[in-house]
């Protein structure tokens, strides 16, 4: 297998399509127009389906429509887009649709700007939809690392029959990197009994019915128990992190996604001046990695946290809970689509080191 | 003993909760008639919708979706894209197809997307407690249009039928009444040929009825059906708007 560069929307496309997907459902918006373009041509290679919807509340639905169906399906967009597809989120979270939702986030609130952001953090992690639900959340900070994902983004999402969001931002879809793409040309998707594939009424497939209306309230805490019960086991087993010089170091940095490259330059920036700071780097920000954030920021030699982010203190609330006050965790945010710079996360920690 | 008429075995057991005199029981006696009649129960799902019929999936004994409110025809394009050999009906109501999910229904359309919807216009907002639709007609009282729907206030009913009909990907288009045995009659022979649209793949397929909704019209169920005549069918003309 060779190295191919590939710009990272293309590269999040076929690599959807190795793991599988076959249906795609989207709607037009910068910074990821890249994915449905490179849908529409491959989809019909592989027998599948690319469709272009009239807006984003009409993709999630049908992406609720195809995966109701037992399909592997995805759609993609960017903030304000994926702002209107919560209401979508929440009905596939309720009715246990498994599905695959890309979000290549640019600046907001509002239309923002069509640049690279962090903003949608409290959006994907903390529910964005009405209700009680959560959706797998996977923050890739390259595209290597986004390919490795989709397969895993896929088999979560079917295995616990719920939304899985990929939360990148529009650096990682917009630059070009060299990936390396495993060829899967016939991959084995689980079989789906629960799906709307055709009915016996003589008892051989039992009649599908996908629903998230409970009108009764002991049913409708029925439903949320049982996707409270699947959460828990989400969270003992879906979570992941990268860890990076992080023992006995003096500063603990914590950061997702783009971002998290720049702190890696940063750690080796500051490294060179003889000062030792980790990274933490939450790769799933729901189920959020927490124990591994409070080990790394706990540590006796650690003297405080602080949190990058391109946005204006989101994931900083997940790392204060995480680190439940057993050290400072400071806050280092550019909101407006401004990349933080190796030198700038530097400067802070000499500063915090002075202070 | 011969027998000379059954309950469809396509609606399940369970008693719709609809009030006395709605229309709804019979559309829905009629949709499951006809897929019984067609042979397609083992290969159709119905999309039911949000607002009076948004139970539908306990009552059609098929594979069945729940849609937001609107929502339908889109989740049924995404059913019909991955079995296009199945067959897939959405079944709204006005507030649903007429107002919220415009945009659904007329891409839908458009796209000449191969679904069957059964539109029941009612002229009312059922289920949340009968306020003003986009049906409603000019001068009616709603619970939101308390003195009479005004024209210069919120403009004048919309003609989903007719509108649908200036769209291509429009196959089969026709609106039909409950307010006579002979408009019922002619309503189930809509159904079947929007059914049978689908199952020839020409396109997308709508049958609008005009239903009774005693309860928030406030009259008989008896009035009501007098009402559909009087003043339904001279605004929302029946027949047939689109025969591809």
């Amino acid at each position: 297998m060779s190295l191919k560069l590939m710009k990272g929307c293309e590269a999040i496309a076929e690599a959807a399509i190795q793991a599988g997907c076959r249906y795609f459902f989207g709607y037009p918006i910068t910074p990821q127009n890249d994915i449905p373009e490179y849908m529409s041509a491959r989809m019909p290679q592989v027998g599948g389906c690319f469709l272009q919807s009239e807006s984003e509340l009409a993709a999630i639905n049908m992406v609720y429509g195809a995966g109701g169906a037992g399909a592997r399906v995805m759609t993609s967009s960017s903030s304000p887009g994926i702002s209107l597809k919560q209401e979508g989120i929440s009905t596939c979270a309720a009715a246990e649709i498994p599905c695959v939702i890309v979000n290549m986030m640019r600046g907001g609130p509002g239309l923002g700007n069509i640049q690279a952001s962090q903003g949608d953090y409290f959006q994907a992690v903390k529910g964005g939809g009405h209700g009680d639900y959560h959706a797998v959340v996977y923050a890739p900070s390259s595209i290597q690392e986004t390919v490795d994902l989709m397969p895993k983004a896929f088999d979560v999402a079917d295995e616990y029959r719920t939304p899985v969001i990929i939360l990148a931002d529009g650096l990682i879809g917009q630059m070009m990197e060299p990936v390396e793409l495993k060829e899967n040309p016939n991959p084995v998707l689980p079989e789906k009994p629960w799906a709307a594939t055709g009915y016996d009424p003589n008892g051989k497939k039992p009649r599908a019915v996908l629903n998230s209306l409970y009108i009764e309230t002991e049913d409708l805490d029925v439903l949320v128990d049982r996707l409270h019960a699947r959460y828990e086991v989400i969270q003992k087993k879906e979570k992941m992190v990268e860890l990076y010089n992080t023992e006995d170091a003096e500063f603990i940095l914590c950061a997702y996604g783009t971002v998290a490259r720049v702190c890696k330059a940063a750690v080796r920036l500051l490294g060179e001046q003889g000062v030792k700071v980790g990274l933490v780097r939450p790769i799933t920000l729901w189920p959020f990695p927490s124990e591994a954030v409070h080990d790394a920021a706990a540590q006796k030699s650690v003297k405080a946290a602080l949190t990058v982010e391109m946005s204006d203190g989101q994931l900083l609330e997940d790392i204060r809970l995480a680190v439940n006050g057993d050290k400072p965790v400071e806050f280092m945010g550019k909101a407006g689509s401004i990349i933080p710079t190796a030198e700038e996360v530097a400067e802070r920690i000499m500063k915090m080191r002075r202070a | 003993m011969a027998t000379i008429f059954k309950r469809t075995s396509v609606l399940t057991d369970v008693p719709f909760h609809y009030c006395p005199g709605c229309g709804h029981g019979i559309v829905h006696r009629m949709v499951a008639e006809v897929i019984e009649e067609l042979g397609i129960r083992n290969k159709t799902a119905g999309v039911a919708p949000v607002g009076c019929a948004v139970f539908a999936y306990n009552y059609f004994d098929v594979d069945m979706y729940e849609a937001a409110h609107g929502r339908a025809p889109a989740v049924a394009t995404g059913y019909k894209r991955v079995h296009p050999e199945n067959i897939v009906f959405t079944y709204q109501g006005d507030g649903d197809l007429a107002s919220i999910g415009t945009a659904e229904i007329v891409q839908a359309a458009h796209r000449g997307e191969k679904i069957t919807t059964i539109f029941i216009n009612n002229a009312i907002y059922g289920m949340t407690g009968g306020q003003m639709a986009p049906t409603t007609l000019v001068g009616q009282k709603t619970t939101t249009s308390p003195l009479g729907r005004s024209k210069e206030h919120c403009g004048e009913p919309i003609r989903m039928a007719e509108m649908l009909a200036t769209i291509n990907g429009a196959a089969y288009i026709e609106r039909t009444a409950l307010n006579s045995t002979a408009n019922i009659i002619r309503t189930k022979a809509a159904i079947k040929k929007a059914f049978e649209t689908q199952i020839a793949g020409k396109g997308f397929s709508m049958v609008e009825v005009l239903s009774p909704c005693p309860t928030n019209w406030g009259k008989s169920p008896a009035e009501s059906m007098d009402w559909i005549a009087e003043n339904m069918i001279p605004y929302y003309p029946l027949g047939v708007m689109k025969e591809a």
